[in-house]
């Protein structure tokens, strides 16, 4: 499958990143190159196979509901970039 | 002191024979003289450390120590750590102080260890040369122009040269084996689930898993019985009973099947490194063991669908790296989507990058079959390789990288840096536990055997190894640049 | 041409739990921002999710009230995308294996008819925070208290044609949800939100119309006043040449209009994919058999026994089993004083009348079920009569009296029946009123009947009410014809 730049373009902007025209096209190359690498799983007849998400076949356990945490906003947010009046500070978002 | 092991400090502290304070000092001193060249440290906590220090030593007096307390350790900055910097390697995180400690940051302290900083990284573990991180390339203790592996290349550095007697590193697809195998020391992986994942940073959340590494597997096994061990903070935690893992050190290995995967001696391995290899295992038939040949056919599946599983985990673990309550922000954004797109692209690096749109473009609609779902698929056939082998072997024995530490900057292609990882990451995609001993030098530079066993095995893979580590002194040796620094 | 409704409707039922789905944060309406937004809430690296376990009951409780399949095995997925109240950037929810699947619901029409709206599926994920847009320095404030509360999102069929019907499947869910106790169903704080997705196509055609989604209405009367702007728009947007685009709408409760929320629609990718850090939730028949036999009486059967058992009619029946509140607030009033009629004609006569005066729910209520029950009981007895029962039912409210017994007493309204009593109080009344003896005396017959009402209400205000009506009446009649 072949990787084009709007291909990555596409995948930049849903990761939300900023690339630049130069980085787009070095990325071209490398993501074809790593993909080319990725392409021998489509070799490999898995029909019938299962996928597998997680290493063990352990299944979910259940926490009891209750309350354990306790206000913690100060020292959360002494690694916050912009706050005012507890609250985190972005760009005005408009709706 | 430095070229004592942990197990070695235990026993001189308990002794009397120096302190705490006085054991930590001396490494503090050895990281100030060395690590400017080594540059294996991100943040030195000598105040921490000494007070840390002194409180053990207060609690050996009271008859309240046990038997890592007042060892130093050194810690991945991989780990959060309470009110020091947890930097993962990223400018992302350069200024982010974590407030809480890591599950295996809590165990390590009620052990009384004692934390000396945090050591440097592959940018988010992802690489496998140290060379992807914010904080600069680390050197190779035994030649300082070669890489020291990664992406714990700054914790199998910091143990190889002294500055350190153990460290705490994280393995996704080899980052504690690798680079434990090109400093020339001992690096286990546990089984995934058998740590806490909690409070540590994720790369690739189904694969990572945290591990000691140190001088010995003896050092690995008193550190595990630290670390190891159910935490209801951590879903994929594994709730099963704890071994001590010391007391089968000395069980005796007659009769032990060892398999080689005939995979892990094909095309591209080094000689020097086969012959190396090949040598141990020779050591451990005269220990009784004995030795048959084994397949592993969908190991060189395991590369490519690694490289589709861990991006795609990946570039979701990373979304929340977006300059809004913690992390690196961009001056000034125009709006919420240039504050997310300026942060992220200043504050990630060029790998982390790639193997984001990697996860990203192959987690996309209409690609997302093709891509993941074949990899996870391809993930159980490799998964179910390693079960069908240990049904008829106890431990498989190969090399745990293709070459001894590759020159700094030699690895200029991604995909030829991936396909060093070649021996170490299938044992992610299957959730094995998998150790790397030294076992010898190929032109002054450490070689590494890679022993693997199935879930939960970690206290045989530890016995196998220190059985070897009894008959050889591989792992006792020390570069150069330890003694010119000692 | 006539045109057909089709709607299908997505509600967000946030559960009840203590903590979060994911956290130990707690999840109550109100507090500080951001002082219940703990590490996991806040995507703090290194953080990882546990489930709540009573999430995942509550998810099932629901599925068994709408006959619905629960999955042995449910599966939590990551929805990707970015936004400035999601911390994680990724949303943790169900795409491929929901909790419950296929369902259904029975609705009632105005015309006391049912109909059968089936439910598509019913997955667990987290709620997002708030975005605050008040002036904060120019930006926008992010509190993230609300992330993390477990959310049960309800997806439709597209079964139902008009918006009364979309209410009254609306209306249905919250009464389940709130029967079950499994959430608040207080759709004023964001308890309960709707998405509604609304069609319309030429009657007879069988394939559907383009949709357009409204997001977040968030009443019963919005929901009704969306879905008819919103019809009547693509109504006249097909009727005039245009076509229907499919996009997210907003409606604005100001304009009672729905708007497109963005010009450009920007496709979304949301690339789900198994949540690496959750392990497949795995439940066993003894556990849903455990559920099963906790699940309370749910409003659809207590409707049919208000009626079959209790010989209600339909309406009193649909009225007093809509919420769970006022259903058990009448059964005890039943229970206390035994004539389901009375506690019928009460609950929602007087008391129904007080409670919306005042704009209270039947929760804060100032008179007990109890209290209502033992005032009936004591109309039922005939200790006293009902225009007395409505002073003690106005001082009970007041907080006059502890109960129905202590205010009859207080207040002397004790129904007077002895005989001699009222004989003696009609005789007082006829000698005081010479002018009106005369009068009734003097007319014809036939309207004498009407001229009875003021000697009645003469002797009534001289008991103070107390005097039994009828009793009153007879002896008035015998004695003033007596005097004929």
């Amino acid at each position: 499958m072949a990787l084009e730049e709007s291909h990555v373009r596409r995948a930049a902007h849903l990761a939300r990143l900023a690339v630049s025209d130069d980085q787009a096209t070095g990325f071209v190359d490398d993501l074809s190159r790593i993909l080319d690498m990725v392409d021998q799983l489509q070799s490999i007849d898995t029909e019938g196979v299962s996928p597998l998400s997680h290493p063990l076949d352990a299944t979910q356990r259940l926490r009891a509901d209750e309350v354990t945490e306790t206000n913690q906003r100060d020292a959360f947010q002494r690694c916050a970039p912009a706050v005012e009046n507890g609250l985190y500070l972005v760009p005005r978002v408009v709706e | 002191m430095h070229d004592k092991t942990l197990t070695q400090l235990a026993t001189a502290l308990k002794s009397g024979e120096f302190s705490s304070r006085e054991l930590t000092s001396h490494y503090l001193q050895k990281i100030e003289k060395a690590d400017g060249t080594l540059n294996s440290f991100i943040t030195v906590t000598g105040e921490q450390a000494l007070n840390q220090a002194e409180e053990a030593d207060k609690a050996r007096a009271a008859g309240n120590a046990g038997l890592l307390t007042g060892i130093p350790l050194a810690l991945k900055d991989i780990f959060c750590t309470r009110d020091v910097k947890t930097s993962c390697g990223s400018k992302m995180l350069d200024n982010f102080i974590a407030p809480y400690d890591a599950t295996v940051v809590e165990k390590l302290n009620a052990a009384g260890t004692i934390s000396l900083g945090k050591t440097n990284m592959d940018e988010f573990a992802m690489g496998s040369s140290n060379e992807n991180s914010h904080y600069g390339a680390v050197k190779n203790p035994w030649d300082l122009t070669a890489v020291p592996g990664g992406s714990s290349g700054g914790s199998a550095a910091a143990v190889a040269a002294g500055l350190v007697p153990a460290a705490m590193g994280t393995d996704t697809g080899g980052s504690i084996r690798q680079p434990a195998a090109f400093c020339g020391i001992t690096g286990l992986k546990p089984t995934y689930g058998r740590v806490s994942r909690y409070g540590i940073i994720a790369y690739a959340s189904s694969l990572d898993q945290a591990g000691p590494m140190a001088r010995s597997a003896e050092d690995c096994a008193h550190l595990m019985n630290v670390i190891a061990g159910h935490d209801v903070r951590d879903s994929t935690s594994v709730a099963r009973g704890v071994p001590d893992y010391t007391e089968t050190l000395n069980a005796p290995l007659s009769g032990l099947k060892i398999g080689l995967p005939k995979e892990y001696f094909g095309d591209g391995l080094d000689p020097e490194v086969e012959k190396a290899v090949r040598d141990a295992v020779k050591v451990y038939e005269s220990l009784g063991a004995t030795v048959r040949e084994v397949s592993l056919p969908h190991t060189h599946y395991a590369i490519p669908a690694y490289y589709v599983i861990a991006p795609a985990e990946a570039s979701s673990n990373l979304s929340r790296y977006d300059g809004v309550r913690f992390g690196h922000r961009c001056k000034d954004p125009v709006d919420l989507i240039d504050l997310y797109k300026r942060s992220r692209a200043e504050g990630f690096g060029e790998e982390v990058k790639r193997r984001i749109l990697i996860g990203t473009h192959t987690l996309s609609e209409g690609f997302f079959d093709a891509y993941y779902t074949k990899a996870q698929k391809v993930r159980r056939l490799i998964r179910q390789d390693f079960l069908d082998v240990f049904e008829d072997v106890d431990v498989l024995m190969g090399p745990a990288s293709p070459t001894p530490a590759f020159d700094l900057g030699a690895k200029k292609d991604p995909v030829s840096m991936y396909l060093q990882d070649i021996y170490t990451i299938a044992v992610n995609l299957a959730g094995i536990p998998g150790i790397s001993v030294p076992a010898g030098f190929a032109g002054g530079r450490p070689i590494g055997l890679q022993i693997l066993g199935t879930h939960f095995a970690e206290a045989q893979l530890l016995n196998v190894a220190h059985q070897y580590q009894q008959a050889t002194d591989w792992h006792l040796q020390l570069p150069a640049f330890a003694e010119e620094n000692a | 041409m006539q045109w057909e409704t089709v709607i299908g409707l997505e509600v967000h039922v946030q559960l009840a739990t203590r903590s979060k789905i994911f956290s130990g944060a707690s999840t109550a309406f109100g507090a500080e921002p951001n002082t219940q937004a703990c590490a996991v809430d806040l995507g703090l690296p290194g953080t990882l999710p546990v489930l709540n376990e009573q999430a995942v009951a509550m998810a099932v409780q629901f599925g068994l009230a709408v006959h619905a399949d629960i999955a042995e095995v449910s599966v939590f997925d990551r929805k990707n995308y970015f936004y400035a109240d999601l911390p994680k950037g990724y949303q943790t929810s169900q795409m491929y294996h929901p909790i419950v699947g296929p369902g259904d619901v029975d609705i009632t029409l105005d015309d006391d008819t049912t109909k059968r709206i089936r439910i598509h599926h019913a997955h667990l994920e987290e709620d997002a925070g708030k975005s605050l847009h008040e002036d904060f320095l120019g930006m926008t404030g992010i509190d993230l208290n609300r992330a993390g509360t477990p959310l049960l999102e309800i997806v439709s069929e597209p079964d139902m044609r008009s918006a009364k019907e979309a209410v009254a499947y609306l209306k249905a869910i919250h009464a389940i949800v709130t029967y079950l106790g499994i959430s608040d169903g207080n759709m004023a704080e964001g308890s309960m939100r709707c998405d509604v997705n609304v069609s319309v196509r030429p009657k007879g055609q069988e394939a559907f119309g383009t949709r357009a989604e409204i997001k977040n209405v968030n009443s019963f009367r919005f929901v009704e006043r969306a879905i008819a702007f919103e019809v009547e728009r693509q109504i006249e947007l097909i009727e005039d040449g245009g076509t229907v685009v499919q996009e997210t709408r907003l409606f604005d409760p100001e304009r009672d209009e729905t708007r497109s929320m963005r010009t450009k629609e920007e496709a979304n990718d949301y690339r789900y994919f198994p949540c690496p850090d959750l392990l497949p939730v795995v439940l066993d028949e003894a556990y849903l058999d455990h559920l099963r036999s906790q699940l309370p009486e749910l409003p659809a059967d207590k409707r049919e026994r208000f009626q079959s058992e209790l010989g209600l009619s339909a309406y009193d029946a649909a009225v007093l089993s809509a919420s769970r509140e006022m259903a058990e607030f009448f059964e005890e009033v039943h229970h206390v004083c035994g004539d389901a009629k009375q506690a019928a004609n009460w609950v929602q006569g007087e008391l129904s009348g007080a409670l919306n005066r005042e704009n209270l729910s039947i929760n804060n209520s100032p008179i007990s079920a109890r209290q209502l029950g033992d005032l009936l009981s004591r109309v039922i007895d005939g200790t006293i009569n009902g225009k007395a029962a409505k002073q003690v039912f106005q001082a009970l409210w007041n907080g006059q009296g502890e109960n129905a017994d202590a205010i009859i007493e207080a207040k002397g309204l004790k129904q007077v029946t002895d005989t001699g009593a009222i004989e003696a109080m009609i005789d007082q009344v006829i000698t005081e009123s010479p002018a009106q003896v005369a009068q009734y005396r003097d007319a014809e017959p036939e309207k004498r009947g009407k001229m009875i009402g003021y000697f009645v209400g003469q002797v009534m205000k001289a008991s103070r009410g107390t005097a039994n009506p009828q009793q009153v009446n007879g002896v008035l009649i015998a004695k003033l014809d007596a005097l004929l």
